[in-house]
């Protein structure tokens, strides 16, 4: 998947008039930064996948903070403060998004509550079954 | 009994919050400036490269600022009414000329009317992105203090800008001396 991710960002860099960073430290953190922003014209992509104007003048962006000796938490800061938590492929893990964050493990509480429901109805209907076949084995 | 009332009760939940995930528009997203104070800028004009159109300029005046581009389909749609607006009087509609080509704006302006005080040029986006701009046309209404007080995404209507805009414009007007 990385190997993936990587040859996408390679494919934007082709298209974007930046050099690359200096470090691969810094270039690693570009890809993975770039990956994690949505672009906001064409929602279903990241600011890496898109070639929208905007997704390259923000790509720009984040390049020159990287530049700048940004560190992740401020270009994201930046990022939000303009565009709010849209932008942020993962949402923040605050109490508007707590039902966001925990519906999966809810839903699957739920999903195990009813499943030992059936399950235990299945078992005493089983064992009444049994009841029942004795009933009528029973000569009469 | 309770078999058949869950999960029917279950699936109202459901239909009730699928219906109304349909209902808003993903293409308009929130913007995290209202309330705060408006983003700083200053670029050259459209008409003269060689006049800043500043953000302090309108400091102390309540205006509009209105993004907008030759290559904007929506921006053209909208002309006319930014135009009206103008003619109102009501208050300044500066523009914030985006990502475009200085010749074609210029014949833009020259040719549909010019419904701006002055227009800041930002070929690169770079104030646009500190408005948080994502696509235009866009419109942003800023108090006489300097805070964002709405933000419109998608061409302007009178209907809107009747709804929208002008009811602010008035409160803040009453309020001042």
């Amino acid at each position: 998947m990385t190997a993936l991710l990587g040859l996408v960002t390679f494919g934007v860099l082709a298209i974007d008039t930046e050099q690359n960073l200096p470090t691969p430290e810094l270039q690693a953190r570009y890809d993975r930064l770039i990956n994690e922003l949505r672009c906001l014209v064409c929602q279903n992509q990241s600011i890496a996948d898109s070639n929208a104007g905007l997704a390259s003048d923000l790509r720009r962006e984040v390049h020159s903070m990287l530049l700048a000796g940004r560190s992740d938490d401020e270009i994201v800061k930046f990022m939000t403060d303009r565009y709010g938590d849209f932008v942020l492929y993962r949402p923040p893990f605050v109490r508007r998004t707590l039902l966001l964050w925990l519906a999966p493990a809810l839903l699957l509480a739920i999903g195990a509550l009813v499943a030992i429901r059936v399950v235990r109805g299945r078992m005493r209907l089983a064992s009444t079954d049994t009841d029942d076949s004795d009933i009528e084995s029973r000569p009469s | 009994m309770w078999r058949y009332v869950l999960p029917l009760a279950g699936l109202v939940v459901l239909v009730v919050f699928f219906y109304r995930g349909l209902q808003g528009n993903p293409a308009v997203i929130p913007s995290p400036l209202i309330g705060k104070p408006a983003p700083e800028f200053s670029l050259s004009s459209v008409r003269d490269p060689n006049r800043q159109v500043k953000s302090s300029d309108f400091t102390g005046r309540m205006y509009v600022l209105n993004v907008w581009g030759t290559w904007c389909v929506g921006c053209r749609q909208e002309h006319d009414v930014l135009l009206a607006i103008a003619r109102t009087n009501v208050i300044l509609i500066v523009g914030l000329n985006w990502k475009d080509d200085r010749a074609l704006a210029i014949r833009w302006l020259d040719q549909l009317g010019d419904p701006y005080v002055d227009s800041a040029f930002d070929p690169e986006g770079r104030a646009a992105i500190n408005w948080g701009v994502y696509g235009a046309p866009e419109t942003f209404l800023v108090s006489a203090d300097g805070q964002v007080l709405h933000k419109h995404i998608a061409p302007l209507t009178l209907e809107i800008w009747e709804r929208d805009f002008l009811p602010k414009i008035r409160a803040s007007q009453g309020n001042a001396p």
